[in-house]
């Protein structure tokens, strides 16, 4: 599962594709970009970096067999930001020419008023990881394919059952440039493509209704899922979802034992401990993990890493967005909390390495130390021996999304597809129903982990102050001997 | 010297890229069209611990066609304003349209539903704040959550936003429209306690006239106040009992209504309220009303995404679903007319009644309080609701102590029906204006 690719499909170097789109039309040169950082290093400011970006996107609906829309988006801008000490200045705009990057400066700049001067260093460019290539998925298939693609999926969704009765299927594709150059000389490009395609169904039956949704994607094209099979299984799984649902019961309401299945729920991780670790809320000391690396936050069963460089994963990167290439980072070994996540201000403050988590939603954003992919390693047990020591507890295989609160380390997530688990065995569906747990004990708890480890299929999409990004999960099967449940049968 | 990106394009600069788009997409052989160009800028100042943290300076421009071929449909944007661009979108979205299928709901609004003579709704209150003013403002506010109780022990600081925008949206039908706009706010995140025992809050202001704002100071210390109510929360034994959703939660639960009467849910029968248009689904001295016209309100809008003309007009009167919440393609797809709604509802005001919040308190007696929601466990097909809460416990009609890592549960339709009040404490600060609920009972677990 764990594909730590070796340049396997590398792009022929994206520094230089980056160069060419971003800098180029504009007669920007290394020469041109001194003089921008010239203004942008006013006496005070000691660091200061541009991120150059042009992202094109698209987007493919159909509905109950027509391709009701399409869209198409383009996207070009540059940030420019400056560092003193803790503060920062920022600035963008969206067109990429000098006169408008000196403007920028000043603005980003101004966020100094006095202190030691520092002088800009020539650049040298970084090579990141070709953990995926940069062609533009959005011409990996021709319109007419692209149309076809989504039929054949309506079609997979239609013939699982005739309850199904409205089928919803999109196709989503990004091909993101991005070219960071710094004041210590940094100078790093990507090329990152993104794709997804998802199904939605709805299934009635007498006075009942349920939806379904399945999909997956990552930094690859769209001849993935031309492949034979592939979209049919999101579209059969969508349709299984909804009709299980059709029987579901009402869900339990108290402190249960709770079985998580492999893959998606990993978003417990994601919630529990993952953003509680990002770099500035310990720097800050707001995060109920502060101080506690060293400390046991997790049962000696419990490894957790956040990894962004897993061959075409969808939050995996060649370089996180200050230009630093990502990295496989520990942040639970054996029940230990052993690192955090960090961007270059961050770690610099907290006298730590960098981690290859800086990320940003685009030029227009500022970067914060971000989750990539977030996973649990696989433990010593069979995922039926975990479903066979509960008498009676919950079994969740797939959730919605969830949140948490970094300072009092409360989090939840929400399931959709549940079930009541008695007597080690499997019972009926139960409804859907948030889970609520601490972050920073919920681990504590954890006393079997399967030997199933699986990531997501590529859906997640991450939010923190505003900003959106892609990201990944995944986690092996889990128990956690009592979390809250948020039924309604008390 | 004014600074330039201080400054938002003229009227008269969008208005032509709004009709060059036009214009493009009739050469190209659309039968209609729609676009919409705007510029924003604004300025926003984080300060922690009396120092600046993030000082951001704002200026976005975009734009967005939407061509028709018959009932074909097909949108493009871009992130810049220029007559390239507008060239590139137009062509992109006719190219994707040649893709698309016959649908005999899509199109323009009707002609007569544009807002032809829209009423001047006084939107547009620039604040020219510099930034050292604005730090200073920020500051205050810090320190205010920090001097009002010294169990504050940390921040995540202060903020102030200034933001104006100036929006343009035109359509083949003939009707432009190009209007400025502005949205300041202030906010405070306070930390209260340390190590485990740590609880973090907020208050914010927002209004479109910086005179409106409440008092940075003051936002400061209700910050403070909310982090260091929190401290000491427990989780609560699992049982059934009356909920009061403080006003601004309970926003979010008309907002669960709201979306679960949009047209797109109801076509879709993706909705536990389809076909619920005169039902009883409140009790019945319960008002809801639109009221898109409230000079400086942040809701209000003279038209809709689609250029409609808004209107006064109820959602639910006695208690029973007057209408739904449609776009024109909705209303087409459902046989109804829109109800201009494309983007949303504006200024949804819920009747409240006399009671204030501490009225509420004790009409309750005993049972949760709910200030904050979390996660996404509402299921708008089935109705049902399970959602991550913290709070207070009250007993004897007065808040006892503060509770978290609880989830409260049941089915929107029983909560509806179930409201017993709202308060007089109206929450104005979104397109929903609403005060706290009182709702019979809901499962409540914990430990």
């Amino acid at each position: 599962m764990n594909e730590h690719a070796e340049a396997a499909t590398a792009t022929p170097d994206p520094l230089r594709q980056a160069e060419e789109r971003l800098l180029a039309p504009a007669a920007l040169d290394e020469a041109r970009l001194g003089q921008v950082f010239s203004r942008l290093l006013r006496p005070g400011v000691d660091f200061a970096d541009l991120y150059f970006q042009a992202a094109r996107r698209e987007a493919w609906v159909l509905e109950d067999g027509i391709v009701r829309e399409g869209s198409h988006s383009i996207d070009r801008g540059v940030g420019v930001r400056a560092v003193s000490g803790e503060k920062t200045g920022f600035a963008y705009c969206d067109e990429i020419d000098l006169e408008a990057l000196l403007d920028a400066s000043s603005a980003a700049g101004a966020v100094a008023r006095s202190g030691q001067s520092c002088t800009p260093v020539a650049f040298r460019g970084t090579a990141g990881r070709g953990l995926y290539r940069g062609d533009d998925p959005l011409a990996s298939l021709s319109a007419d394919e692209k149309v076809a693609l989504l039929h054949r999926a309506e079609a997979a969704a239609r013939a699982v059952d005739p309850r199904i009765v409205h089928v919803v299927v999109s196709l989503a594709g990004a091909h993101d440039t991005i070219l960071v150059a710094n004041s210590e000389g940094g100078w790093a490009g990507d090329i990152r493509p993104l794709v997804r395609l998802n199904v939605s169904v709805l299934a009635a039956a007498g006075e009942r209704r349920e939806s379904g949704s399945s999909g997956g994607g990552g930094r690859y094209d769209y001849q993935q899922f031309v492949e034979p099979g592939r979209v049919e299984a999101y579209a059969r799984e969508a349709a299984r979802q909804a009709l299980v649902n059709l029987d579901a019961e009402e869900a339990p309401a108290g402190n249960l034992p709770v079985v998580l299945g492999p893959g998606w729920p990993g978003v417990l991780l994601h919630e529990a401990v993952g953003h509680g670790l990002e770099g500035e809320f310990n720097r800050k000391g707001t995060s109920a993990f502060t101080d506690r690396i060293g400390e046991r936050v997790a049962s000696p069963l419990c490894t957790v890493v956040d990894d962004g460089t897993i061959a075409q994963r969808r939050g995996s990167l060649n370089i996180d967005d200050e230009g630093h290439p990502s990295q496989c980072n520990t942040l639970i070994e054996g029940g230990v909390l052993t690192g955090y996540m960090q961007d270059r201000q961050n770690a610099g403050l907290m006298g730590m390495d960098r981690t290859g988590n800086a990320r940003r939603e685009s030029y227009a954003h500022l970067p914060m130390p971000r989750m990539t992919n977030t996973y649990m390693l696989a433990g010593p047990h069979d995922p039926q021996e975990i479903i066979a020591s509960v008498d009676r507890g919950l079994y969740a295989v797939n959730f919605g999304g969830g949140q948490v609160d970094i300072t009092s380390g409360k989090f939840v997530f929400s399931a959709s597809e549940a079930y009541w688990i008695e007597n080690g065995r499997i019972q009926h569906p139960v409804k859907g129903a948030t889970l609520i747990g601490n972050g920073p004990d919920v681990l504590t708890r954890v006393s079997m982990v399967g030997n199933d480890l699986a990531l997501d299929g590529g859906i997640g999409v991450c939010g923190k102050e505003g900003q959106s990004v892609p990201v990944g999960v995944g986690q092996p099967t889990l128990k956690v001997d009592g979390m809250t449940v948020g039924g309604t049968q008390a | 010297m004014p600074d330039p990106r201080n400054e938002l394009p003229a009227p008269g600069t969008l208005e032509a890229f709004v009709q060059q788009a036009l214009d493009d997409a009739r050469q190209r052989g659309a039968d209609a069209a729609e676009a919409a160009c705007s510029g924003d800028i604004g300025l926003s100042v984080n300060v922690r611990k009396g120092e600046i943290d993030t000082l951001e300076h704002h200026r976005g421009r975009d734009m967005g066609v939407t061509v028709y071929f018959g009932g074909r449909k097909a949108s493009a944007s871009a992130g810049e304003l220029s007559e390239q661009a507008v060239r590139d979108a137009v062509q992109a979205a006719c190219d994707i349209a040649r893709y698309t299928s016959e649908d005999p709901a899509n199109g323009l609004a009707p002609a007569e539903r544009m807002a032809v003579d829209p009423p001047e709704l006084d939107l547009d209150h620039p604040w020219p704040l510099p930034a050292d003013e604005a730090v200073e403002l920020a500051r205050d506010c810090e320190s205010a959550a920090v001097e009002a109780d010294r169990r504050i022990e940390n921040t995540e600081g202060a903020g102030v936003s200034v933001h104006r925008g100036l929006h343009a949206y035109g359509n083949s039908h003939g009707f432009f429209s190009v209007l400025p706009e502005s949205r300041h706010s202030i906010h405070c995140v306070a930390v209260a306690g340390r190590g485990e025992a740590m609880q973090r809050d907020y208050w914010y202001t927002v209004a479109r006239d910086p005179a409106a704002l409440e008092d940075a100071r003051d936002v400061g210390r209700r910050a403070a106040e909310h982090a260091v109510a929190r401290l000491g929360a427990e989780s609560l034994h699992t049982e059934r009992v009356p909920v009061l959703f403080r006003a601004p939660v309970a926003r979010g639960l008309v907002g669960h209504l709201v979306s679960a009467v949009r047209g797109s849910a109801l076509y879709r029968q993706a909705s536990f309220l389809v076909d619920s248009a005169g039902e009883q689904l409140f009790p019945a001295w319960l008002q809801m009303v639109e009221r898109p016209h409230i000079p400086r309100a942040l809701g209000s809008t003279a038209f809709d995404a689609e250029g409609v003309a808004t209107a006064e007009s109820a959602l639910v009167r006695d208690g029973v679903l007057q209408r739904y919440v449609l776009d024109s393609y909705s209303a087409r797809r459902l046989g109804l007319e829109t109800t201009a709604n494309a983007g949303g509802v504006h200024n949804l005001e819920v009747s409240g009644g006399e009671e204030d919040f501490d009225a509420l308190l004790r009409r309750m007696g005993r049972g949760l309080v709910v200030t904050e929601l979390m996660g996404q466990g509402v299921n708008l097909v089935t109705g049902d609701y399970s959602r991550g809460a913290a709070g207070f416990w009250v007993e004897n009609g007065v808040i006892d102590r503060p509770v978290q890592e609880i989830t409260i549960a049941g089915h929107l339709r029983d909560l509806f029906a179930g409201i017993r009040a709202v308060g007089s404490d109206v929450d104005r600060r979104g397109n929903i204006r609403c005060g706290s609920i009182l709702v019979e009972e809901m499962t409540v677990a914990g430990q």
